[in-house]
């Protein structure tokens, strides 16, 4: 058995050992206890000795070089024995236990775990109020009654960024509904908000009062894309999937998030979350409203994979079958109004994203080709509506750019 | 420039004071022909010869209660504890005699010794070997206790030390002496620290970690943590000085940050960071903005095994845990 000799741990403090001079020489026959090689540690330079008789079989280190605790050195062999490559450090006492890596957690769960951690506490029956010390000066200076405050610390503790978030009511700041000026008459209806009704108009009203929007609007050539769709879907044969100009701009929108991740954002307090992955809502008009469930990781779907996805979505949808979780975790919304003729609009954020892209209809009209001769052209206008706070004009313009390059190139979209 | 190890610091401030004032002597076990056990005298002998460097028998209270002695008579002397938890041996020299001897004489009489030495577990030296007695010392009116964390705080301090005319226990670490994370760029002009002055050693927003000692170092790495991996922005005071305490530094950071998180290798019960934590919140309630939080030492005699003294002590997932309880 080859013996192998390691960096040894010559004070109670020493990390590693520098081998100031070695006293042996390949083939010399050592006994236990003789000197191999003076070590330099953190405090002093020492000898280190045999613990085994033999020939020395190899040295794999340089005099002057430094090696951590462990670290071999050299070889002891018995005669006539093979001399072994050097191998790996050998684990010492000292060296950390391994620990199993753990699953990396991209932010998407992260911003799921936050998000249920946000959940309101149970009601608690006692009824002294969990406030900080300096929760509790600043509710007095602003004449905040403590029990209208919701608390977010451990334990329903309310703290400082509570009372930040709070709005006293009757302030400038807080939202108020316009009350109706006149008596219904016999012809008018009040009809009861449904479920789905209230949500949008709580949602869309914490949108456009919340989050600081500002729209672009660009103009694509959609000719490439509508040449490319009728080969498709003419040389599809019976039974296969038929493309929509939507399945196109769904492709492109993932693929351009993809590649500006800064679109693909929350704001998030005193954060901005940055998802790993692309999961597109897909607004869809139903009966009496509209969803948003959502295509997950798009950026990795392709085409066909999207047109399905979307296909089993929407007829789910109309079916009312879908189920919570597929509203959930979207980080970027397309709307598109095409089919209903319209030529442009621009769409009000769905938070918590921080962008949304308003698909018109594609038109036939006069447009300037390359040598600036006035041609027909089949043209499609998009609106992008954005959170100032995440994403900055530049940022989105970048965008759109990134989304033209696609739209106008669409066979790109199949490799 | 090439970074100072904090052994070799020390060394520089004990060879400097050797050359400005003659009174000044090294007297421990292995401090002269030996160099010192963790080296910190090295070549000091060899410079200064026998009566200026002075190796003693293993006897702890008899040369303690040599250089008390001494001191009175306006020596002073700098004697080296192999291991600060051998100070125990010679608690009577160093807590009835040197603290109380000022106030006891009516002011006539003070004693500028300086007793310096390793008070740190984390190096499986067992239980007897592993105390660290920062907070014993500091209850004790008369004494002065500091206890630095980096090569340019332990230069300062120790020259701060032997000027003092009062008993002043320096509380080392055999981890720093050679750690590159404790070193520093010093200055080749002298300078000394004050005693009673904190230090913070990374400007912060989200929360306070308040540490001494090698802590300070685990504070510094989980705030670099916190802020690479949390979002969240820590600010590090390292206290160098446990008494007098600067209470004004540890103060204007919680009213700064409204949380604190202490990080002290001592025990728990009546810790460094005990302390700590009671001037907080008597001096900082209205700022407080959750529980002040403490990572210390397990309550449990230091451990022998390495890996299991490894978590025993404070280290840097223990900070980033505890940091996140807050909320």
């Amino acid at each position: 058995m080859p013996d192998f000799v390691q960096m040894p741990q010559l004070s109670d403090t020493m990390k590693e050992g520098t081998v100031v001079k070695w006293l042996v020489k390949v083939g010399d026959k050592v006994d236990v206890s003789d000197p191999l090689a003076e070590i330099e540690t953190d405090k002093a330079t020492m000898e280190m000795v045999a613990f085994d008789e033999g020939i020395v079989g190899a040295i794999y280190i340089e005099e002057g070089t430094t090696a951590p605790l462990g670290e071999v050195l050299a070889v002891i062999v018995e005669e006539g024995e093979e001399v072994p490559d050097k191998p790996a450090a050998i684990a010492t006492s000292e060296s950390e236990p391994e620990k199993p890596e753990e699953p990396k957690e991209n932010q998407d769960q992260n911003a799921t775990i936050k998000s249920e951690e946000e959940k309101p506490e149970p009601a608690v029956s006692d009824e002294r109020i969990k406030a900080s010390p300096l929760a509790k000066k600043i509710a007095s200076s602003k004449g905040i009654n403590l029990s209208e405050v919701k608390g977010t610390g451990p334990g329903g503790r309310i703290v400082k960024k509570d009372l930040e978030n709070h709005k006293v009511p009757g302030s400038p700041t807080a939202v108020s509904i316009p009350k109706r000026s006149q008596p219904l008459t016999s012809e008018d209806q009040r009809i009861p908000l449904t479920g789905m009704r209230n949500i949008i108009a709580q949602r869309l009203l914490e949108s456009k009062t919340q989050i600081p929007h500002f729209y672009l609007n660009v103009e694509f050539d959609a000719a490439p894309l509508m040449n490319l769709r009728k080969q498709a879907n003419s040389a599809a044969e019976e039974g296969d999937n038929k493309f929509t100009v939507n399945d196109f701009i769904l492709k492109a929108v993932a693929n351009a998030a993809a590649s500006v991740p800064e679109v693909n954002s929350s704001f998030d307090g005193d954060a901005i979350i940055q998802y790993g992955s692309v999961n597109l809502s897909v607004a869809i008009a139903v009966e009496d409203g509209l969803v948003t469930p959502v295509i997950r990781d798009a950026q990795q779907k392709s085409l066909l994979e999207i047109s399905l996805a979307v296909k089993d979505l929407a007829e789910r949808a109309r079916a009312k079958k879908l189920s919570p979780d597929e509203f959930a975790g979207g980080t970027i919304t397309v709307s598109n109004l095409g089919a209903y003729g319209i030529d442009s609009f621009d769409a009000i954020i769905n938070p918590p994203q921080a962008a949304i892209l308003s698909i018109g209809s594609i038109k036939s009209m006069p447009a300037v080709d390359e040598e600036g001769n006035l041609v027909a052209g089949l043209r499609m206008k998009v609106g992008m509506s954005c959170d100032h706070r995440v994403v900055d004009g530049a940022v989105g313009a970048k965008y759109l750019t990134e989304l033209k390059r696609r739209i106008e190139n669409p066979a790109s979209m199949l490799i | 420039m090439a970074l100072t190890l904090y052994r070799q610091a020390l060394n520089r401030a004990l060879d400097e004071e050797l050359a400005n004032d003659e009174q000044v002597v090294i007297i421990g076990e292995e401090v002269a022909e030996y160099n010192g056990a963790y080296k910190v005298t090295d070549g000091l002998w060899k410079k200064w010869g026998d009566k200026r460097v002075v190796d003693t028998p293993i006897s702890e209270a008899g040369f303690i209660g040599m250089g008390i002695g001494a001191s009175m008579l306006g020596v002073r002397p700098v004697m080296e504890l192999m291991f600060f938890s051998f100070a125990y041996v010679a608690l009577d020299q160093m807590i009835n005699n040197a603290a109380c001897i000022r106030y006891m004489s009516g002011g006539s009489i003070n004693c500028p010794i300086v007793v310096r030495g390793p008070s740190n577990g984390g190096t499986s030296v067992g239980a007897t070997h592993s105390h660290t007695p920062e907070n014993l010392f500091a209850n004790v009116p008369g004494l002065k206790v500091v206890a630095p964390a980096t090569a340019h705080d332990a230069y300062g301090l120790m020259k701060s030390a032997i000027r003092d005319n009062d008993p002043v226990y320096v509380m080392e670490n055999t981890l720093l002496y050679g750690d590159s994370a404790a070193a520093s760029d010093l200055s080749d002009e002298e300078f000394t620290v004050p005693i009673g002055s904190a230090e913070v050693k990374k400007e912060g927003t989200d929360v306070s970690l308040i540490a001494h000692g090698r802590s300070v170092i685990v504070a510094l790495e989980a705030a670099k943590q916190l802020g690479e991996e949390k979002g969240i922005n820590a600010e590090v005071v390292d206290l160098r000085s446990i008494r007098p305490l600067d209470e004004e530094t540890i103060l204007k950071s919680v009213e700064k940050t409204n949380r604190a998180v202490l990080i002290d290798e001592n025990k728990p019960f009546c810790g460094v960071s005990s302390q700590i934590a009671a001037t907080i919140q008597e001096k900082a309630f209205d700022s407080l903005d959750a529980p002040v939080l403490r990572v210390t030492s397990i309550d449990a005699p230091a451990i022998y095994s390495p890996p299991l003294e490894k978590e025993q002590i404070p280290n840097v997932s223990r900070v980033v845990d505890m940091v996140q309880k807050l909320g």
